[in-house]
């Protein structure tokens, strides 16, 4: 199967990625921010992964691999830290959270 | 065929990307990432990463979004995002950030496809697959890898403090 240029990925990447910066300016629950952040994530790793097909090498995969890891141990960080914070004030709003706001 | 393939695929995860951010649901939100997830391993199997593409359901589309809808389940009561926005302006703003962001990075993709790209070196025995992965990982990244399962551990260790009940 003659895949489709690699250009064409990055520019879907690209695509994704602002559409997950849209997300994290836009949406106000800290739990669609995090996804919006996977979003991105997600965007780059296809970046790596065109690139590496593109110059015929399996580093990029192996960067996306470690991306993979450090994003789990990000979600799960993450999570619990907002229902310590949901526990705390019962509320969910990222414009409630400015306490270390100067 | 593969063009096709791409095609469509892409729009799958466009839109599935739009659903996330639009949908006012979180839940709904989840369930879109887990399509775009999908999709997006299905562009990793169109370029021939075929671990890529299972770790990504595996670890994305199963461990992670298992979280995320746990979480879901656990801290929002039915609908959010109601009410007067008290930052309206700065949020009427991210669609204009969004749209120069794009075009920023739209110029880069197309001025570096046209321009002095470095001839495909596919030529050079395209070491996909699994093996070429592993032999990387063992050998170039050993020491990243390591790395890898100590901050594993040191975030299971973190989570559990953060989410275990004070002791009165």
């Amino acid at each position: 199967m003659i895949p489709a240029p690699e250009a064409w990925y990055l520019a879907l990447s690209a695509v994704l990625f602002c559409i997950g910066v849209v997300g994290v300016i836009v949406r106000r629950n800290p739990l669609v921010i995090f996804m919006s952040i996977e979003l991105m994530l997600n965007a780059a790793n296809l970046a790596f992964v065109a690139f590496g097909h593109r110059l015929g090498s399996a580093d990029g995969q192996a960067v996306v691999f470690f991306v993979m890891a450090v994003a789990a141990a990000e979600v799960a960080v993450g999570l619990a830290i907002i229902v310590a914070i949901f526990r705390l004030r019962r509320r969910l709003s990222v414009d409630d959270l400015s306490l270390m706001r100067w | 065929m593969g063009p096709v393939a791409f095609v469509v695929i892409a729009g799958v995860a466009v839109g599935s990307a739009l659903g996330l951010v639009f949908k006012r649901n979180p839940i709904h939100g989840a369930l879109f990432l887990v399509v775009n997830l999908g999709s997006v391993a299905a562009l990793y199997l169109t370029l021939g990463a075929e671990f890529l593409a299972a770790a990504q359901v595996i670890v994305y589309a199963g461990a992670i979004m298992v979280l995320f809808v746990f979480a879901i389940m656990v801290l929002i009561p039915g609908k959010e995002e109601t009410g007067p926005d008290p930052r309206r302006a700065y949020r009427l703003l991210a669609l204009p950030v969004g749209a120069v962001l794009l075009v920023l990075l739209a110029v880069v993709v197309v001025s570096g496809a046209r321009g002095r790209a470095p001839a495909a070196t596919s030529a050079t025995a395209a070491p996909d697959g699994v093996e070429a992965i592993a032999r990387l990982l063992f050998t170039d990244y050993l020491f990243p890898f390591e790395l890898t399962s100590v901050l594993l551990l040191a975030a299971m260790v973190g989570v559990l403090l953060l989410a275990r009940r004070p002791v009165s």
